[in-house]
């Protein structure tokens, strides 16, 4: 038995198939990948949108979205990019995006904080804190109504849960026990300010209790848990028992938004950053896959190729990807 | 044909459209009861059950939302605000998503959503259970707004709303309400975005919307007594703006009136004087003159709102201001 460092039992593990567990590494690494070559792009000034990294959240969005149907929805937020890859969206139209050009999954109109890729199931993203938490509840609603079986997720930040519109939106799903899923990514900071200068009561699973809905809190770093967590509860919403509120506890290790760490500006602590990488999500899987022989070493340089060829490839095809028109600056207001 | 009040326009229109396309649902506060928004809703629980008129808590900006999210996903909701001036707390949805979802993701998603809003003012409610705030709206690109001032417009605009592929803010005025005239029992649509002229004249245009329409068809009487040949476009629609169907009228009287009932400053009447002196000054023979509510929240006392709302009489006295000027500015 190898001896490589890792957040997950062995025991958790025995009812998840090897090709999901694979499947997941494979996702959470495309996401850091794609993130960190999108920080130095910033860092070079060739990325101007704001860009909002996922570097380190990655367990969160991987987990929740292997357990979704490809026709489930999940509803995302400014700090995009992980729900889109995760949810399946093609990069090539997302560093596009970035890139404002044409071909971007929203055709160079949304930017970096609004992705949608509707064929996967991600009918955008909002970057007002919380706007995207009523829309989830809307599209349960809708997904009920028609009794297809749908579930819709809301993705959103601990900061969120300073909003109104959250605690209107829980306990309208709740009352009439709608399929969605309210996944909090906790990174314990809203912008600049931790957490506990928001929020009174920093426990925010507990919150579910005042709706009347199971909430709980987990490790967000460990894809398993969070994987297992809301297959549980997409299972719930799905038979019609309602919504569920999970907590991931993750951290994000680049700052609120661009390439820096907030460090430097003294927003937080060295070695605040240092536990958390220290707890890296992508790690603590690559150690089971390999100490379970699921993947070797060979195979993990052969995965990290792949990626990095894809990422290579969607920067390329941004970069040669036209401009929007500007005759067509007025297109899409309504539609026709 | 037989004649039908403005609130029975609505409501037959609500039942007729829920029998006809299942993705028609209505939600919003007070839609179960007989008094909360008029009698528009009445008796479309019974018909329809709990799933598909849905009384909801008084969360406006999460309902609003929800309702958004429904449209994204395919429904056709209509979403009431059973006064304007609890859309305040829906602006964030209104605004931030449901106007912009189709531009910000590239024409990929749309949202299909009716957002029926009431002014329900008078009888002493005060500043915060009377306002129109039509203009913030026309002020959204993204949005369509129509304010129909007949009950067979009611019937055709609603139908319109509900058709149509994007949000659409469908204002009325509960001072309507009472209004009766032939309204086809079959399901038919106003076009939105095109106005009509209620009145042919020759000597001054007098744009109105929603209930300002009922004033100035009055005043039109009333100038008619004196000699004054006034021709009266209702616009029905803010978003778009017939704007050619003003202008048309305006070349051809040299003069305009704007009658709406908002506030002043930066309301549709400026937005209609800024588009005609921009492409008919040629034309105009006089300023212009707005009719609209002072820039003042309203007022509690009957005695101020008696002098706070603007009616036919307000209307008469701006047409005889356009049509008496002397040359100097102001009027």
């Amino acid at each position: 038995m190898k001896q490589y460092d890792t957040l997950i039992t062995e025991e958790s593990v025995r009812d998840i198939p090897a090709t999901l567990l694979r499947a997941m590494y494979v996702t959470m690494l495309r996401i850091r990948k794609f993130e960190e070559r999108v920080a130095s792009l910033v860092s070079e000034g060739e990325i101007i949108c704001p860009s909002h990294l996922y570097t380190g959240e990655e367990a969160v969005s991987t987990g929740v979205c292997s357990a979704l149907r490809r026709d489930d929805w999940v509803f995302s937020t400014h700090r995009s990019h992980g729900h889109y890859v995760a949810k399946g969206g093609d990069i090539k139209a997302l560093m596009a995006e970035l890139y404002g050009k044409a071909t971007g999954c929203s055709r160079g109109r949304g930017g970096s904080m609004h992705l949608a890729s509707p064929e996967v199931g991600l009918p955008g993203s909002s970057a007002i804190v919380a706007g995207t938490i009523p829309l989830a509840v809307g599209a349960a609603l809708a997904f009920s109504m028609r009794e297809e079986g749908g579930v819709s997720v809301a993705f959103f930040g601990d900061g969120a849960v300073n909003e109104g519109v959250w605690y209107e939106s829980l306990n309208f799903a709740s009352l009439k026990r709608l399929p969605v899923i309210f996944v909090c990514e906790n990174n314990l900071y809203s912008t600049h300010m931790p957490i506990s200068a928001c929020l009174a009561d920093t426990s925010i699973y507990q919150k579910a209790e005042a709706f009347k809905m199971p909430g709980v809190r987990i490790d967000g770093n460990n894809v398993v848990e969070v994987y297992k967590t809301a297959k549980g509860a997409v299972e719930d919403a799905r038979r019609g028992n309602g919504p569920t509120l999970i907590e991931c506890m993750t951290y994000r290790w680049r700052g609120h938004v661009g390439s820096n760490f907030d460090l430097e500006k003294g927003l937080r602590s060295k070695q605040e950053l240092d536990y958390w990488m220290k707890r890296c999500p992508i790690k603590a899987l690559e150690g089971l896959l390999l100490n379970h022989d699921i993947i070797s070493e060979s195979e993990k340089e052969q995965i990290c190729r792949g990626i990095d060829g894809e990422i290579e490839e969607a920067l390329i095809f941004a970069k040669q990807s036209p401009y929007p028109g500007q005759n067509e600056l007025l297109d899409n207001v309504f539609k026709t | 044909m037989r004649t039908i009040s403005y609130v029975q326009a609505i409501n037959e229109t609500l039942r007729q459209v829920m029998e006809e396309d299942r993705r028609v649902f209505l939600i919003g506060q007070g839609v179960t009861s007989p008094w909360y928004v008029g009698s528009t809703t009445v008796g479309l629980i019974d018909r329809f059950g709990p799933e598909r008129v849905i009384d909801t808590p008084v969360s406006e900006n999460g309902v609003t939302g929800t309702a958004i999210g429904a449209a994204l996903a395919g429904m056709r909701p209509v979403l009431v605000h059973p006064r304007m001036d609890f859309m305040y707390y829906a602006m964030d949805q209104i605004a931030n998503h449901a106007a912009n979802w189709h531009y910000m993701f590239g024409g990929q998603m749309n949202v299909p959503l009716t957002i029926w809003a009431i002014i329900n003012r008078g009888e002493e409610q005060a500043a915060q259970h009377s306002q129109a705030l039509q203009a913030m709206f026309m002020h959204i690109p993204g949005l369509k707004v129509v304010m129909p001032g007949t009950p067979y417009d009611a019937k055709g605009l609603l139908i319109a709303s509900i058709k149509d592929d994007n949000p659409v803010v469908y204002i009325d005025d509960r001072w309507l309400y009472d209004q009766e005239e032939d309204v086809p029992e079959e399901l038919y649509t106003v076009p939105i975005g095109k106005g009509i002229t209620r009145k042919q004249g020759k000597d001054v245009t007098i744009v109105a919307t929603s209930y300002m329409v009922c004033e100035v068809t009055k005043a039109a009487m009333a100038l008619e007594e004196d000699g004054i040949d006034a021709e009266v476009i209702d616009l029905r629609s803010l978003t778009p703006l017939d704007e050619a169907l003003v202008f048309e009228s305006v070349k051809k009287t040299g003069r305009l009136v704007v009658a709406d009932g908002g506030w002043k400053t930066c309301g549709v009447g400026a937005e209609i004087s800024a588009a005609v002196a921009g492409n008919a000054f040629e034309y105009l023979k006089a300023p212009i003159v707005r009719v609209s509510l002072p820039d003042a929240p309203a007022p509690a006392s009957s005695a101020l709102e008696k002098v706070y709302y603007p009616n036919a009489n307000s209307v008469v006295s701006a047409v005889k201001k356009v049509l008496k000027w002397s040359g100097k500015s102001g009027v």
